[in-house]
């Protein structure tokens, strides 16, 4: 018992693993919440191009110096508001403005990122994460910004499931369809930003899609799908981050692999979507 | 009921035309209806039915013409209309209750960052109480039958506490039971005094359960009370040659269904 206790509260002795644990319990709830619509709504693809999309904007933060943050910010507002823009009603359709814009920043990116010489180690960091370098300000950013869109989602539930759900009824409803769009998108790319540091672009996708999907597995309800994948969301961060310190792995794919995990256990125990549910009615 | 004349038109359309990309869906169409009555709008696949409900509900723009609501041009108004589709374009797997589904049409009473309170549950009970649906209340959505599926909308519909009901084909692809509790809806909403209009392919609820009736085809063809509306020039003018006629029972020479189910295609009337 003791041991297991050590074995705990090691890591905890260290300045970088307190602040690296909180961070990837934010990160994990706030993906996990955000991403029940991206899963509903069958948006991964969304969830991945808008993190390739903000590599541009890091790269330029880079060339210019400025906080590579707010790079990413700035390109993903951008991005976010572009594919808006493009697949407004009587245009395109919403993935195929995505697949353009996707493909654009991201060779953009790639394009700037190969005109810098000397491959930065914050660079790599972006594109795989870096959970044990969070600093204090980060963490302080990365709190304010989850607070921000976990309060807008609590306070914009019925909206936003509404919408999610039936949109023709918010229309009938009179609700300002274009504008919650925008916010959804809006509060994604928050979103992705906040979550570039602990598990990088290329697995902020997974950090989306995977604890979400978990939960869909299993709940009826969305209310109790969001608080469900955000219980896996934080788990997977703490389990992860555990494994990355006694290991000796990387944080973010140890984050990611363990939600995977879950899922696949879930998955396995329940082989249709709620096909455990009336089993265990009938039992009882 | 005979409308009160007092009431000033609680639906105006006002030379509506509707076009979809070159094509006339809907031409010039106008009419009033009165406070409280219940209108059945007919006419064959393709007649523009479920054009004339979404222009109503300012869900395709207008080519020419104006809709007034309580006298107000649409958009002016917040979510007293409440609309039940032919096909609901939802998402079935969508984790949502019936309950959860039937509580959305309180969402436009509520307002923004507001919970549902005793009051709303209470008239969401209501509604699936009405609809017979309270045993379901708890299921997700995408575990039920149609028919069932149609029950909820409408029970959402209920919970909206409109003042004017569009139900687009609520009679077809149900069995007599639903066909029951939509009847027993109506003339609930006929109480309430809800302005309901409805799309049907059937001639014979339309004379016997409404008011009023709207012959469409593209344009408006006629529109009055049934007797007068429904006559056998009036209907193959509708219909085309789309029509059965049945033998009179003692009911006068008005029996007459439009075939819905496997309609000959060339005798669809094509008028671009
Ligand atoms: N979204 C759309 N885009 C283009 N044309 C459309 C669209 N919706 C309907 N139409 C056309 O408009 C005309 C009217 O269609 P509508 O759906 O209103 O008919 P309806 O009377 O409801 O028919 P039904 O009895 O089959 O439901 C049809 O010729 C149809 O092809
Ligand atoms: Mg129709």
């Amino acid at each position: 018992m003791t041991m297991l206790l050590d074995w705990l509260l090691a890591p905890l002795a260290y300045g970088f693993m307190q602040r690296g644990l909180i961070a990837s319990v934010l990160v994990g709830i706030l993906c996990a919440v955000v991403g029940c619509y991206i899963v509903l709504r069958s948006m991964a693809f969304l969830g991945d191009a808008l993190a390739h999309g903000i590599l541009p904007g890091v790269a330029i933060a880079y060339l210019l110096q400025v906080n590579l943050t707010i790079g990413a910010l700035a390109a993903g507002i951008a991005v976010a508001l572009g594919i808006a823009f493009l697949s407004r009603p009587g245009t395109i359709r919403e993935d195929t403005a995505i697949g353009i814009l996707f493909a654009a920043s991201l060779s953009l990116g790639v394009l700037l990122i190969s005109t810098i010489r000397t491959y930065a180690v914050d660079l790599t960091h972006i594109l795989f994460g870096n959970v044990l370098g969070v600093s204090p300000g980060d963490l302080w950013l990365i709190g304010g910004l989850a607070c921000i869109v976990l309060t807008t989602i609590v306070l914009l539930y019925k909206e936003f499931l509404v919408l999610s759900f039936d949109p023709v009824h918010a229309a009938a409803l009179r609700l300002p369809i274009n504008l919650l769009r925008h916010l959804m998108l809006i509060l994604l790319a928050l979103t992705i930003v906040v979550s570039l540091q602990i598990v990088g672009v290329g697995l902020v996708a997974a950090m989306l899609v995977t604890p979400s999907a978990t939960a869909y597995l299993v709940t009826r309800r969305l209310s109790h799908m969001m608080v469900l994948a955000a219980g896996l969301g934080a788990f997977s961060g703490i389990v992860g981050l555990y494994l990355s310190f006694y290991f000796n792995v990387a944080s973010g794919a140890a984050v990611v692999l363990t939600a995977t995990m879950l899922f696949v256990l879930v998955f396995l125990l329940a082989p249709r979507r709620g096909a455990l549910w009336p089993r265990r009615r009938s039992r009882s | 009921m005979v409308p009160l004349p007092e009431e000033p038109a609680r639906l105006e359309m006002d030379h509506v035309t509707v076009v979809y990309g070159g094509h006339l869906a809907l031409e010039d169409v106008t009419a009033q209806v009165p406070h409280g009555a219940r209108v059945a709008v007919v006419g064959p696949n393709g007649a523009g039915k479920s054009t004339l409900f979404k222009a109503l509900m300012g869900l395709v723009p207008l080519y020419t013409g104006q809709i007034f609501i309580h006298g107000q041009p649409l958009g002016s108004h917040h979510d007293c209309v409440a609309y039940v589709p032919q096909r609901e374009e939802v998402d079935w797997r969508f984790p949502v209750t019936v309950a959860d589904v039937v509580m959305m049409g309180r969402y436009g009473h509520l307002g923004w960052l507001r919970r549902p309170t005793a009051r709303d549950r209470a008239i969401v009970q209501r509604s699936l109480e009405q609809l017979g649906i309270l045993d379901l209340a708890e299921r997700p959505i995408g575990e039920l039958s149609g028919g069932q599926q149609r029950r909820t909308f409408l029970a959402r519909a209920l919970a909206q506490e409109p003042h004017i009901l569009l139900m687009d084909e609520p009679f077809t692809g149900i069995d007599v039971a639903t066909l029951e509790t939509t009847l027993q809806v109506l003339d609930h909403l006929r109480d309430a005094q809800v302005t309901v209009l409805l799309s049907t392919h059937d001639l014979n609820l339309a004379a016997a359960y409404f008011d009023q009736v709207i012959l469409l085809n593209r344009r408006l063809i006629h529109y009055g009370p049934p007797e007068e509306v429904l006559t056998p020039e009036t209907i193959v003018e509708t219909f085309g040659g789309q029509v059965f006629w049945l033998e009179p029972r003692g009911e006068g020479p008005r029996m007459a269904t439009a075939s819905h189910c496997c309609p000959p295609e060339q005798s669809v009337p094509r008028r671009r």
